[in-house]
């Protein structure tokens, strides 16, 4: 069985800087990828390859199955995104986003109008169908943006930093739907802040200065770096580090 | 298609949600157009007459009657020279002048060279207007029952008219043309920008290029509800100015609004330009003012005449886009001229859209990249 994502010696240079330096890894279908690192380490660079946004100066990969050079409209097509700033349009309401996200990726109005329906009343967010999205706490806007990116069904769903600035209460219940989402077979690549949070990943990539210094499961990660947790993990690894900020 | 029908209503929302900026978008052009139509009234009151003349004879002393006899007139002073005068209109203690060359008599009369003036002090265009048309009524009545008797002679002298301060009799009719400028750039090059940079700032433009739209329709779509707005802007102005101002629409209307269509576009393509330069709503906003209002304003024409301007600024003002949209409005509407009089300033409006549509476009896509 393919990989969801493959890429092998990805490089992205802005002039002589190299913001990621020769990559490469695998990420299995329906895992759940945890890509860690300091800031200005490249995850943000590296993860915009992946994505289409940015084209990698050298270096090989697949995204869904798909070349990240010269296909990534179909990329886009298979994938769902997700940005730190919880993306959704404050002054449309809750389902004026979903209809619009929807209808980006080609889906039927009927469709939409269905699927839609079902989520919000998972989410318990179906008396707020009408609202402005503004108008809702951040905990809900984050499940909310989380639903409308992989409400398409994408193969691929990419979180950056999916958790910021939430409650500890939130952060748990949304951990709850990637797992869900995970177990409907869409792979999720993660990147986050939260050590703790990585313990939930199948898989943790860290990386330092542009390269992917550990790749593995967080009981290996600990056992080899003789680690209780992965803060401790990270510190050890992150501490090589020769890039500032 | 479908998704670009879903990306123009979204913006539509975005725009009618905002109450307070969808309110200074339709509300502003009425405003700036009433009060640049009104602050210029044309009513005329206690206008202050000084008469010049070598020797007072019974001729003029009854003609200066006559006007003092008017309720708009007092005539204030008698004088002997035009320096005195000068220094009285300077002063603005008189706002107009009837000046006699030489004797005010039936002979010069009958051989139509009585040299008899008016100076007006014109730096309010239209209450000049009025004061010497009104002037020069009276004078001729005067002329034409009281000295002219059993005289076939009854063609209207020939008064010497000169208009101080503003030789050009520049009208309110002139600013309808430069807020019309004005306000589309404003409209669309800010709004355009503010409204792109804003969804970058909020992280949805991530988002949207993530997803398999193209930019350029993101890009289209944001056009479409500004283009919309203005061309209600444009129709709003153009009927107030042509009923509450009464500013003649003499040229052909499909012209006016042709021109102004192609303005309008110069003006979204300068916003998408903006929008690729900077990365937030404030910086939007501020190179927007700073880049395009003031240039507007002080260098287009609309407040002061480009010809009365140094060198060094009439070259400056050949790139401003309303310099040349402004000069063109008012050909067509005030002059009345057709669109063959027009060629040279479409074509140079034109040239700047296409180059800024391409710029912007080039810079968009390095943006992506």
């Amino acid at each position: 069985m393919e990989n969801a994502i493959h890429v092998e010696n990805l490089t992205k240079s802005f002039g002589s800087f190299k913001a990621v330096d020769s990559i490469s890894f695998e990420v299995e279908k329906g895992e759940i990828f945890g890509f860690l690192g300091a800031n200005g380490a490249g995850k943000t660079t590296a993860m915009r390859m992946l994505c289409g946004l940015s084209i990698p100066t050298s270096g090989k990969g697949t995204v869904a199955g798909f070349d990240i050079f010269s296909e990534s409209e179909k990329i886009k097509q298979s994938i769902g995104y997700m940005s730190q700033k919880f993306s959704l349009y404050e002054d449309l309401t809750v389902s004026e986003n979903l209809t619009l996200f929807a209808g980006i990726y080609g889906m039927k109005r009927a469709v939409i109008k269905e699927k839609s329906g079902i989520i919000l009343k998972e989410l318990d967010l179906w008396r707020e169908k009408d609202s402005l999205v503004k108008s809702l706490p951040t905990g809900w806007k984050q499940k909310l943006s989380f639903s409308a990116a992989i409400f398409h069904n994408p193969k691929i769903v990419f979180l950056d930093e999916p958790t910021g600035g939430v409650d500890p209460m939130a952060r748990r219940q949304f951990w709850e739907m990637i797992y869900k989402a995970s177990e409907n077979g869409i792979t999720v690549f993660v990147t986050t802040h939260y050590l703790d949070e990585s313990e939930y990943c199948n898989r943790v990539s860290i990386m330092v200065d542009g390269r992917i210094e550990a790749l593995d499961t967080p009981k290996k990660l600990k056992e080899k770096y003789n680690a209780d947790s992965m803060d401790t993990v990270f510190q050890k690894i992150a501490v090589k580090a020769q890039r500032g900020e | 298609m479908k998704v670009f029908g879903a990306f123009i209503i979204k913006e539509f929302n975005h725009i009618i949600r905002d109450k307070r900026t969808i309110l200074i978008l339709i509300v502003m052009p009425i405003v700036q157009i009433v009060l640049f139509g009104f602050a210029l009234s044309v009513e005329i009151s206690n206008v202050n007459v000084a008469v010049i003349a070598p020797t007072y004879n019974s001729n003029i002393n009854r003609l200066i009657e006559k006007i003092d006899a008017n309720e708009y007139f007092t005539v204030k002073i008698r004088l002997n020279n035009y320096k005195e005068a000068d220094k009285l209109m300077k002063e603005g203690k008189i706002d107009a002048v009837v000046y006699f060359e030489k004797d005010f008599d039936e002979s010069s009369i009958k051989d139509n060279t009585p040299d008899i003036g008016i100076i007006v002090d014109a730096s309010n265009p239209n209450t000049a207007s009025t004061e010497n048309m009104l002037l020069s009524s009276i004078i001729n009545d005067f002329v034409s029952s009281e000295m002219n008797k059993g005289n076939i002679h009854t063609t209207p002298m020939d008064i010497n008219v000169r208009l101080l301060f503003n030789p050009r009799m520049e009208s309110s009719y002139n600013f309808v043309p430069g807020v019309m400028g004005l306000i589309l750039i404003i409209i669309c090059t800010m709004m355009t920008s503010i409204s792109i940079v804003r969804e970058k700032e909020r992280g949805t433009m991530e988002v949207l290029l993530t997803s398999p739209v193209k930019p350029i329709s993101i890009i289209l779509a944001k056009m479409v509800p500004y283009f919309t707005v203005s061309f209600v802007n444009l129709i709003t102005t153009l009927l107030l100015a042509y009923f509450v101002l009464q500013v003649p629409m003499e040229g052909s209307l499909l012209s006016v609004i042709s021109i102004s269509v192609l303005y309008i576009f110069l003006a979204l393509a300068l916003g998408l330009l903006i929008s690729t330069l900077v990365k937030t709503q404030v910086a939007a906003m501020l190179s927007s003012i700073m880049l395009l209002m003031i240039p507007v304003i002080m260098l287009s024409g609309m407040v002061f005449p480009i010809e009365s301007m140094p060198k060094f600024l009439q070259y400056i003002s050949n790139i401003v886009p309303a310099k040349w949209y402004i000069m063109a409005i008012k050909k067509l509407m005030i002059e009345g001229l057709s669109l063959s009089h027009i060629i040279k300033e479409t074509v140079i409006l034109f040239v700047m859209t296409t180059a800024l549509i391409s710029l912007s476009l080039i810079k968009f896509n390095n943006r992506l990249e």
